[in-house]
């Protein structure tokens, strides 16, 4: 924002450590980076007012507001600024002050890190300066448990091997250490002193937002040497946010300062998702701003006609000043004209805004207070990021899952592998007995000795993993129970413990040789030299190791559809026999693959991988291409079989989110035959799910793959053309269909649909596509890029209706769906946080999903619509009257309400109660709606908020307005209502509707409310009781501020009046009676559809309890 | 199963960082409150036939003779009105129609008419006008409250809102404004025709006005003298009026801006047709009623126009009873009510009876 600008961000820039010019013939130039500050913080004290006031005013209501407030002290109007510029500014005031106090935290925040004190070495000394100080270039300082005042080159570290750990907590949420690396050459300058001899130079990008993406060069000037250059990447870099740990200080030269540091790039909020109810409000507000400027015509044209007789127009009583006089006819209908428009402004009401967002804000916290969604193992409950989209849950459509920790545990489990078709494969519980040294091993015929070895050996050799001691990383501990292996991938956790069982133990990196421990409890070294980590397009990862023998040695370990291609074919059948077993079984697996490399072989490949890593840009790219071109004619050794199990009570949630009408897809990158035996466990396919499959193996040939591909869309198309036509009466999201179909397309063949290769026709194919999956009950996406899952969600979002999407996962490849989707929700799961982070709201497990829409998205979808409506309604019945004064005030824009009535109605006398039903309304009890999915059907399609029910509010509304005013109309055909035969004036006449409006408007909240806590008895009865009290306050007193005393005593005359309460007793009755008999009508109706229900779901339990039993027996099948 | 893969050890053992980004580390259970979890303990109403129902029924049991007694109260009540505009060319007050402000002598012109009942308790004399927009926007304003409530600085220097009558010959304008300027000015008086002779009637002047309204709203302006016509120095009259205000009556506790005809007038009234209290007729003795029946004459000293803008004159007299004057309205209106909640709920009742027989027999096989 400050000094990272969009054109700044490409090229590269140099860094002078220390600020020492490379050679005395270069003058060294200050270069202009900005400083360490950090800003999050939006305002001044300054420009706080302007620029507050300018963001809250670019909202179209405030805005609207603020006209209408403007057109209040501009034009003479009926009713006094204050009466809109009151709630105006109230509204206002809070938003600010909310703003300001938010603001003021984060200057507080921004204060502490930026004062706090970091140490510099300057001259061979280190010098203490406050954090923002700190420049690009200058070396710094951190010790143990400090975090990085900015993002650091890592140098040197007290540890010789120049190594330093560090957490990333804060920045990402993972939570493990991850080992950061100085550049060899500099690995030694351990004291101040040292460091300050550096001369280097440092190129690298332009800061970026992405936290793991760095490239760069160091260039270290020796005297009277050539310069060295190294690179660097983001194991070099370290992230200002992150905190160092395990190592006892570190030096490291700032590169990016301040706003430009990645974290502070991280900081920009996500963009805004708008709820489908908003549109629902802004379409109300469409409707309600018509019939506010058709009242306005209707009252200025009828006034002009009404003045043309000239008696109306000016009696001698009532003359008009000579500046009305002069002023020509068409300003002056045009001033009257916004009079009315400010008489009646009140239909839209000010504090709908205020209130809809308190209710979203207080409501968000219920789920994050839920109980029910913390999970006791992780010791976290539901987050929420965005309180915008709380209704939205109760909306939504399809849901897009991911299966790898979302569905499944992601906790991995080493169940079996298989070396050259072998198949090995222990039980837990035959451990004991066994010696240590030979394994547990139950062997199904066995490979030869040596090959078993490679294997295991590929298993402890080919991974990231890192060990995390008792208490110190480096030395070795002999007491081995206090390990624990750390890595970003479960799997590979799995795998290493794997191996371990079989007898060979990873021990840990030292510099960089990788100790093994061989079955014959002897330690092996080996020279780690490249490794290319796994990545989900390249779908494997590799490692080039040495041998102490001087043997170079690459392995690679990837998924069976990126490895078989790479080995030679004759050794794929027998692995591939186990490798396509397994999956069936729904285990995840790999295949392991293995090159011995000739010692120029290697020596070409270091030099081009060292050049690849030297590069600047597309670093990862060109590493990828050369890693490509090395990884051909592998020999396979064997493939392992990793157990994800399912997610407690997956299955039913999956289950209840059908049975809720939504539209359940899988979206994973795993393969097609573990997906699909997931779907099968999670009851996503049931056993008479017909399945419609577009994956390669159904396309065949490679040639006419496209021709193919579009006869079975056709084909498909066809066959629930058919099928479907027949149950079109039936509800759209019936959950009883004939005939359930479920698709599976896998990522190649989706690219095909979406990316076709001629453009011709390929737009119909597409639709064609589209129809099929919309048709279909469930749908499976297997081996989907990141990019590809957010495409399928654009996709569905984009079809006709604009279906309520939500996208629910774990990883980092799911950031892309979870973003696109309306609603995206994250699992607080194993791999790492960012799905988390990038999510609206964040869950534990993906069981919680069910009580999160089913309960808290129905519940706060009836509360918002029921607000909106009755919103709606309440200023509807308020501002009728008035406009049907105006037909017996000669069309003066004569208020009939007092100002303060005027003013309060919305923020005083009618707003807590619905604020309160709108936080605590239970329409249904949660238990029930939890546990009877077929509810949330009754909601959806926005069905509160559609035209029906909100002409069906607007007519009671209507209603309730004529009744008001026309009643106190017949009440006044003789005024003198007191026994005492003094007679009431128009403010009695206002009082007296007012009052009525008041009462019958909070009446019937009550009678709407179902769930009466304390809170609602104490906010509805204490409105009512604070209007009472208020208009004897307002009325008992001569304000001094008031230019007229309207409604002295007033209200207490109105009191002493039996008339006038028999009226008010009447009127509130008659206005809330066609509600209360409808109410009846419908519970009755209601009540016998529950009990058609019940038996009808009688007989689904039945019929549901059987399906465990038959998808045993399938699992069973498939076993053998 | 000593390496495990246990993120709970990790986050235990290094709590995460107090970052800026927030919204990591929280890791406190939420509270097991009624009202965190939303099980505040609830009355949970459903409005049901069974309840519903029979409770209109007992709405209708009691709105009806509500209603009947208000019916029957408001019938009782003695209302005589006369139309004393003149529009007729035979009514007396023809050759006043078109009078004006200042015509003099006045114009006067004498109704008889006859009561056919007596008129038991006490009566009121009310004066109604028809189609005078007094809730006109224009007209409600055109008042200045501080002004009226003795404030000497309002006093002279009237507020904007009084225009174009807050000021005459250069002169601050008492009372100003549209409504004090319109002040209603005709004269009645009632007299009692008893074999020829008219014997006039009491009219009491004092106790048409709110008492608030005369105590504390309405002030004469203050001074040293209890003078008013010192008081109101510096002022004019309002145009139309032939007097200024400090003339108004001749007690001193009804004269000047607590003048309780003025009082009575400055509350506008709700709508363009009103009646307003003009005179009280106190019941004397417990023998004779306060108006008998008989032959009245009314002399009006017609002074206010109203032909100008089609408006009508009327003088009521009325008896009041506990809920103010004639009203048929509210008998009606309850009466109606109460029969149709009545009607509905032994309808209702009888077809709930039905389907709820029904319903309970569904119930049991479940």
């Amino acid at each position: 924002k400050l000094c990272a600008g969009e054109e700044k961000r490409v090229g590269t820039r140099t860094v002078f450590v220390g600020h020492r010019p490379v050679s005395e013939t270069d003058a060294y130039v200050e270069q202009k980076f900005c400083d360490n500050r950090i800003v999050s913080s939006k305002y001044t004290v300054w420009n706080f007012l302007p620029k507050n006031l300018f963001e809250q005013f670019r909202r179209i209501a405030n805005f609207y507001f603020l006209i209408i407030f403007l057109v209040q002290v501009i034009v003479d109007t009926p009713t006094s600024p204050v009466t809109s510029g009151l709630p105006l500014f109230f509204v206002i005031i809070v938003t600010a002050i909310k703003q300001g106090y938010e603001d003021w935290l984060r200057h507080r925040a921004d204060k502490e890190v930026n004062k706090s004190s970091v140490f510099i070495v300057e001259n061979a000394k280190q010098v203490k300066k406050h954090s923002e100080k700190i420049k690009v270039g200058d070396i710094v300082e951190v010790k143990a448990d400090e975090t990085f005042p900015c993002d650091l080159i890592f140098l040197a570290s007290s540890n010789d091997d120049g190594i330093c750990y560090v957490t990333t907590a804060s920045l990402d949420g993972e939570s493990n250490f991850k080992t950061h690396y100085a550049v060899r050459d500099t690995t030694g300058l351990q004291t101040d002193d040292d460091i300050d001899s550096l001369t280097a130079t440092i190129e690298c990008e332009q800061p970026q937002p992405d936290l793991y993406k760095f490239v760069g060069r160091i260039n270290i000037y020796r005297s009277n040497q050539e310069p060295v250059a190294r690179s660097l990447g983001p194991e070099n870099l370290l992230l200002k946010g992150s905190t160092l740990k395990n190592t006892k200080k570190i030096y490291g030269v700032a590169v990016y300062t301040g706003m430009e540091t990645k974290m502070a790039l991280n900081y920009q909020g996500k963009s805004q998702k708008r709820s489908a109810v908003e549109k629902s409000i802004n379409a109300f507000l469409v409707v309600y701003l018509c019939i506010l400027v058709s009242k306005a015509t209707v009252c200025t044209t009828l006034k002009y006609i009404w003045q043309s007789n000239p008696f109306n127009d000016e009696p001698w009583y009532n003359q008009k000043t000579i500046k009305e006089r002069d002023t020509f006819k068409i300003l002056r209908m045009f001033t009257d004209f916004l009079s009315f428009m400010v008489l009646f402004n009140f239909i839209i009401p000010v504090s709908m805004y205020v209130t809809v967002e308190m209710q979203k804000f207080l409501g968000s916290f219920f789920i994050a207070w839920d109980k029910e969604m913390y999970d006791e193992e992780i010791k976290e409950g539901a987050l929420v990021n965005t309180s915008d989209l709380n209704e939205e849950l109760g909306q939504v459509e399809y849901v897009f899952t991911d299966k790898t920790g979302t569905l499944t545990e992601n906790s991995m489990k080493f169940i079996e592998c298989c070396i050259d078709g072998h198949k090995y494969k222990d039980g837990i519980s035959e451990v004991d007995g066994f010696s240590h040294t030979d394994g547990p091993l139950r062997y199904y015929g066995k490979a030869e000795k040596c090959r078993e070895e490679l294997f295991l050996r590929a298993l402890c050799l080919c991974h990231t993993v890192q060990i995390k001691g008792g208490d110190n990383v480096d030395g070795l501990r002999v007491n081995q129970e206090c390990w624990t292996y750390i890595s970003s991938s479960p799997d590979e956790i799995a795998l290493v413990k794997g191996a371990k069982k079989y007898g060979f133990t990873f021990l840990g990196h030292e510099a960089d040789y990788m100790k093994v421990q061989n079955q014959k409890n002897e330690i092996e070294k080996y020279q780690l030299l490249h490794v290319l980590n796994f990545d989900p397009v390249r779908r494997r990862m590799s490692v080039i190791v040495k041998t102490s023998t001087g043997i170079f040695l690459l392995f690679c370990k990837g998924a069976d559809s990126s490895i078989f291609p790479r080995v030679q074919q004759d050794e794929i059948q027998q692995t591939k026999v186990h490798v396509e077993r397994n999956a069936m079984d729904g285990y995840r697996t790999l295949c392991v693959a293995f090159k011995e490399l000739t010692q120029e072989d290697y020596k070409k490949i270091n030099d081009q991988l060292s050049e690849a890593k030297m590069a600047l840009q597309d670093r990862e790219e060109k590493m990828a291409r050369i890693f490509d071109d090395i990884e051909a004619d592998m020999h396979l050794i064997g493939a392992t079989a990793v157990e994800d199990r399912l997610q407690e009570h997956a299955a039913e949630t999956i289950e209840a989110l059908q049975t809720a009408g939504m539209k359940v897809w899988v979206l994973t990158g795993d393969k097609m035959e573990t997906a699909k035996s997931t779907c099968y466990a999670s009851r996503l396919f049931q056993t008479n799910t017909e399945l419609l499959e577009l994956t390669t193996k159904t396309m065949g040939d490679s040639d006419r793959k496209e021709e193919r591909l579009h006869e079975l869309l056709l084909e498909y198309h066809k066959k629930l053309l058919q099928d479907f036509p027949k149950n079109s009466g039936k509800l759209k999201r019936s959950w009883t269909v004939s005939q359930e179909y479920g698709l599976i397309i896998d990522g190649s063949t989706l690219s095909l649909i979406l990316n076709p290769s001629q453009d011709s026709s390929s737009s119909n194919y597409k639709s064609i596509f589209l129809q099929i999956c919309l048709k279909c009950t469930s749908v499976l996406c297997c081996r989907m890029a990141p990019l590809q899952k957010a495409q399928i969600v654009r996709m569905v979002k984009n079809t006709k209706g604009n279906p309520i999407t939500l996208s629910i996962g774990d990883g980092a490849n799911d950031v892309s769906m979870i973003l696109e989707a309306h609603v995206g929700i994250g699992i607080k799961g194993k791999e790492g946080r960012q799905a988390a982070r990038n999510s609206d709201y964040a869950v534990p497990k993906f069981k919680h999903l069910r009580k999160l829409l089913l309960a808290h998205g129905h519940l706060y979808y009836v509360r918002i619509a029921h607000l909106v409506q009755y919103f709606f309604y309440k200023n509807l019945c308020f501002i009728l009257p008035q406009f049907l004064y105006q037909f017996f005030c000669g069309f003066s824009q004569q208020p009939l309400y007092d100002a303060a009535y005027l003013t309060m109605y919305n923020i005083c006398f009618t707003s807590l109660p619905i604020l309160a039903y709108s936080l605590l309304e239970q329409h249904i009890n949660i238990e029930t709606l939890t546990s009877d999915p077929r509810l949330y059907m009754k909601i959806s399609d926005n069905a509160m908020l559609q035209w029906k029910p909100f002409l069906y509010w607007t007519f009671l509304g209507s209603f309730e307005g004529l009744v008001f005013f026309f009643g106190v109309y017949f009440l006044f055909q003789n005024s003198s209502l007191e026994h005492n035969g003094k007679v009431f004036g128009n403010w009695t006449f206002g009082t007296i509707v007012f009052t009525v409006l008041v009462f019958t408007v909070t009446l019937k909240l009550a009678l709407d409310t179902r769930f009466w806590t304390w809170m609602n008895h104490f906010v509805i009865w204490g409105s009512l009781a604070f209007y009472v009290f208020f208009s004897f306050f307002w009325g008992g007193i001569i304000w001094p501020f008031l230019k007229q005393q309207r409604m002295y005593f007033v209200f207490a005359h109105m009191v002493t009046s039996v008339s006038t309460w028999l009226a008010i007793v009447l009127l509130i009755f008659i206005s809330l009676s066609p509600e209360i008999l409808l109410v009846v009508f419908k519970n009755k109706v209601q009540r016998r559809k529950k009990l058609s229900n019940r038996k009808a779901s009688d007989s689904l339990s039945s019929r549901r309890s059987v399906r465990p039993l038959l998808l045993r027996t399938f699992s069973d099948e498939s076993n053998v | 199963m000593a390496v495990n893969y246990n993120a709970k050890e990790e986050a235990d053992g290094h709590p995460s960082g107090v970052g800026a980004s927030g919204g990591a580390g929280k890791s406190r259970k939420p509270d097991n409150t009624a009202f965190k979890q939303q099980r505040l303990p609830a009355w949970q109403p459903i409005l049901t036939a069974g309840t519903v129902l029979p409770a209109f029924f007992i709405i209708g049991l009691i709105f009806i003779p509500i209603g009947i007694g208000i019916f029957v109260t408001s019938n009782n009540i003695r209302e005589y009105e006369i139309d004393y505009t003149g529009t007729d060319s035979s009514s007396p007050c023809n050759k006043c129609l078109n009078v004006s402000w200042n015509s003099t002598p006045p114009c006067t012109c004498t109704i008889n008419f006859t009561l056919n009942q007596p008129f038991e308790t006490n009566v009121f004399m009310y004066y109604g006008l028809s189609n005078f927009y007094q809730n006109h926007r224009r007209y409600v304003k055109s008042r200045d409250d501080s002004q009226l409530n003795g404030d000497n600085s309002s006093l002279l220097h009237p507020s904007k809102e009084c225009e174009p009558y807050s000021t005459s010959e250069n002169k601050p304008i008492a009372p100003c404004g549209a409504i004090a300027n319109s002040m209603f000015n005709d004269t009645l008086e009632l007299f009692r025709i008893d074999n020829e002779t008219r014997i006039p009637i009491t009219l009491n002047k004092k106790g048409i006005a709110w008492w608030t309204d005369k105590n504390v709203k309405f002030r004469n302006p203050s001074g040293n003298t209890n003078n008013l016509t010192a008081l109101f120095q510096g002022t004019t009259k309002p145009v139309n009026w032939p007097k200024p205000v400090y003339m108004l009556d001749s007690e001193a506790d009804n004269n000047g801006f607590i003048n309780e005809d003025f009082i009575v007038w400055m509350r506008t009234a709700a709508l363009p047709t009103f009646r307003k209290l003009y005179r009280l007729i106190e019941r004397k003795n417990n023998l004779q009623p306060t108006l008998q029946a008989g032959k009245y004459s009314l002399d009006i000293t017609y002074n206010y126009p109203v032909h100008s803008f089609d408006g009508r004159k009327r003088m009521i007299l009325s008896t009041i009873s506990w809920m103010g004057g004639k009203n048929p309205f509210l008998g009606i209106a309850y009466i109606t009510v109460g029969s149709i909640c009545f009607f509905l709920g032994v309808v209702l009742l009888v077809i709930h009876h039905k389907y709820g027989n029904r319903n309970t027999s569904a119930d049991i096989p479940n």
